[in-house]
């Protein structure tokens, strides 16, 4: 059976959910075998080969650290020349996004990204887009090369299957473009303790309704009681209100979740683009003609200080 | 000496219009009107900035488009760029990025760079890989998605800020940028600049000028094939409530009965 090359994401050995998303997608094609790059590369294995991979890559190298995507580039390249897969599959994170384009570049490829579903082909693996806003759905595939395809997080559920997961140490020469970019330092982002806004299965949003900083504790309460991540308008984010890091729209971030509560958002055209896939829909908004209202499961029209707090009693309390 | 600044942008259809397909499955551009791309307007206003603070520089505005991208080149001219080059190709209708990639590197060493400045993607395929298939293309480091940016001494620098950490970034010209839509918020041109703009000198090239066959861009040249767009039905009517003072517990049930609490 063909080989997937699937690019891991973790964090000190530390595996994200949405490369494990992609080993699902992965064994639809062929056999997974990650690529691991970094610092703790090897201490992915267990959770790689719990999911479906037979091979586990790994590398680690000072220059994957002190210098931008290049190394990584050249690494999956190694990996690439060694297995001669028949697919390389990459989150859609930006790092990776470029990593891949890169990749496919050099290999003579096309390149697919953002991917919302992959499925196996006459051709070769089809992948799922959404397209202007969530108003189209295409299907495309890599006519030359081996495809390169980076897939959204939470595309698809995570299923286990356990396999070898048999770690090697992959081989890197680096080229001479690898130092190009150096990282003079490099500071860890404050955790909240939420999930990583791109990757969480629940978003609560708060938009210009929110009406100020100190009450987006409002937004975060029901975030938190949900075990959500929090989002925000761009309305928000220009006042002021809440970090760029989690603005969702065409300008800030995609995101994909199984549910999402938009509160106090009233849905231009341009947020719409950034959470329009998102499974289940539901907003609350004091404007009963806000644009938002067309795409939800659930609405309430409603002040969102008395909703959205109403809201959280009651999940904490089912919760128990 | 003077520091060359290529500004890359896009003519992009207008999101608030109604953005469809055509029967070859690429974008029509007849029943939409376009702009620039609102995120490259950024990059215009980062070039500005560089070059104000740059003892001598020159900034080119380059575009890969129909006829109508002349739009976009002149508003970029009218912010303050001082020239642009559109290239302009019957045979690249339907270029992939892959291909629109190869056509800008080309049309870059052609006019001749120290920093290329892009946005951090278009607003309409909004992959966000161009700048990074650009620097290896042209062989020249990327210093890519960055909230600030700036340059000295044959240096450029700046900040990254990524979902689990911001990092700053140096790298010797000639580079590749790309910026956020948080380096700085991008000016609006005056009446002065829309007038200057008008004198502003605008080359056409065409393929044959990039010396690049027809066959490795357009719809044939295309390394990705787009085999369907199926326009999404409407989402079928929700649920709407006014809240009554049991809003928030009508929303619970509706969320308990969907398994999410």
């Amino acid at each position: 059976m063909a080989e997937v090359l699937v690019y891991v994401d973790h964090v000190d050995g530390a595996v994200r959910k949405p490369t494990l998303e992609l080993l699902t997608l992965a064994r639809r094609i062929g056999e997974p075998v990650a690529v691991a790059l970094g610092n703790g590369a090897a201490d992915t294995a267990a959770a790689l080969a719990e999911h479906g991979a037979v091979k586990v890559l790994t590398a680690d190298a000072p220059e994957f650290a002190d210098y931008l995507v290049v190394p990584k580039v050249d690494a999956l390249q190694a990996a690439f020349d060694a297995v001669s897969p028949a697919a390389v599959l990459l989150p859609s994170s930006a790092e990776a996004k470029e990593i891949g384009a890169r990749l496919a570049l050099r290999i003579g490829s096309g390149i697919i990204t953002d991917a919302v579903d992959l499925e196996a082909g006459d051709q070769g693996p089809v992948a799922t887009q959404s397209a202007f806003a969530a108003s189209y759905t295409t299907k495309s595939r890599v006519s030359k090369g081996t495809p390169v395809i980076t897939v959204k997080p939470n595309s698809v559920a995570v299923e286990a299957a356990p396999a070898a997961g048999a770690v090697e140490a992959l081989d890197v020469s680096f080229s001479e473009k690898a130092t190009g970019t150096k990282v003079l330092s490099r500071t860890p982002r404050e955790s909240t303790g939420r999930p990583e806004l791109t990757e969480a299965a629940i978003v609560v949003a708060g938009g210009r309704g929110v009406n100020g900083a100190e009450n987006f504790a409002v937004i975060e309460a029901l975030a938190d009681s949900l075990g959500a991540a929090v989002g925000a308008s761009r309305a928000a984010v220009d006042a002021g209100w809440y970090p760029h890091t989690s603005q969702v729209g065409q300008t800030g971030k995609s995101v994909s979740p199984q549910l999402y509560i938009a509160s106090g958002i009233s849905g231009a055209i341009q947020h719409r683009a950034g959470m329009q896939t998102s499974k289940t829909i539901v907003a609350i908004n004091k404007d009963a003609e806000a644009p938002i209202f067309e795409l939800v499961d659930y609405g309430v029209v409603g002040d969102l200080f008395a909703v959205v707090p109403q809201l959280t009693d009651e999940v904490k309390s089912r919760k128990g | 000496m003077s520091l060359r600044i290529v500004v890359c942008v896009k003519y992009v259809p207008d999101a608030t219009g109604d953005r469809h397909f055509a029967d070859d499955l690429t974008l029509d551009r007849d029943d939409v009107d376009g702009l620039l791309s609102e995120l490259d307007e950024y990059a215009v206003e980062q070039a500005l900035q560089i070059a104000d603070e740059a003892d001598d520089a020159e900034i080119t505005v380059l575009t890969v488009g129909p006829e109508d991208a002349k739009d976009a080149l002149r508003k970029a001219l009218s912010m303050g760029a001082d020239k642009a080059v559109h290239v302009e190709d019957d045979d690249l209708h339907g270029t992939d990025v892959i291909g629109t990639s190869l056509v800008l590197a080309k049309a870059i060493e052609k006019t001749g760079y120290d920093l290329v400045i892009c946005g951090m993607a278009s607003t309409d395929g909004v992959m966000g890989v161009l700048p990074a298939l650009l620097s290896e293309r042209l062989g020249v480091p990327q210093v890519t998605l960055l909230s600030e940016v700036s340059v000295e001494d044959g240096t450029v620098k700046g900040r990254r800020d990524g979902d689990s950490a911001s990092e700053q970034l140096e790298a010797s010209l000639p580079a590749v940028v790309s910026v956020t839509d948080q380096s700085g918020e991008a000016r609006y041109p005056s009446f002065k600049g829309i007038m200057a703009a008008k004198k502003k000198p605008v080359e056409s090239l065409d393929l044959e000028d990039l010396e690049i066959e027809a066959d490795e861009v357009g719809l044939e040249g295309s390394w990705t094939a787009v085999d369907s767009a199926t326009e999404r039905p409407a989402r079928t009517a929700g649920t709407i409530v006014k809240d009554e003072g049991e809003g928030g517990r009508q929303l619970a049930e509706f969320l308990a009965g969907q398994k999410f609490i």
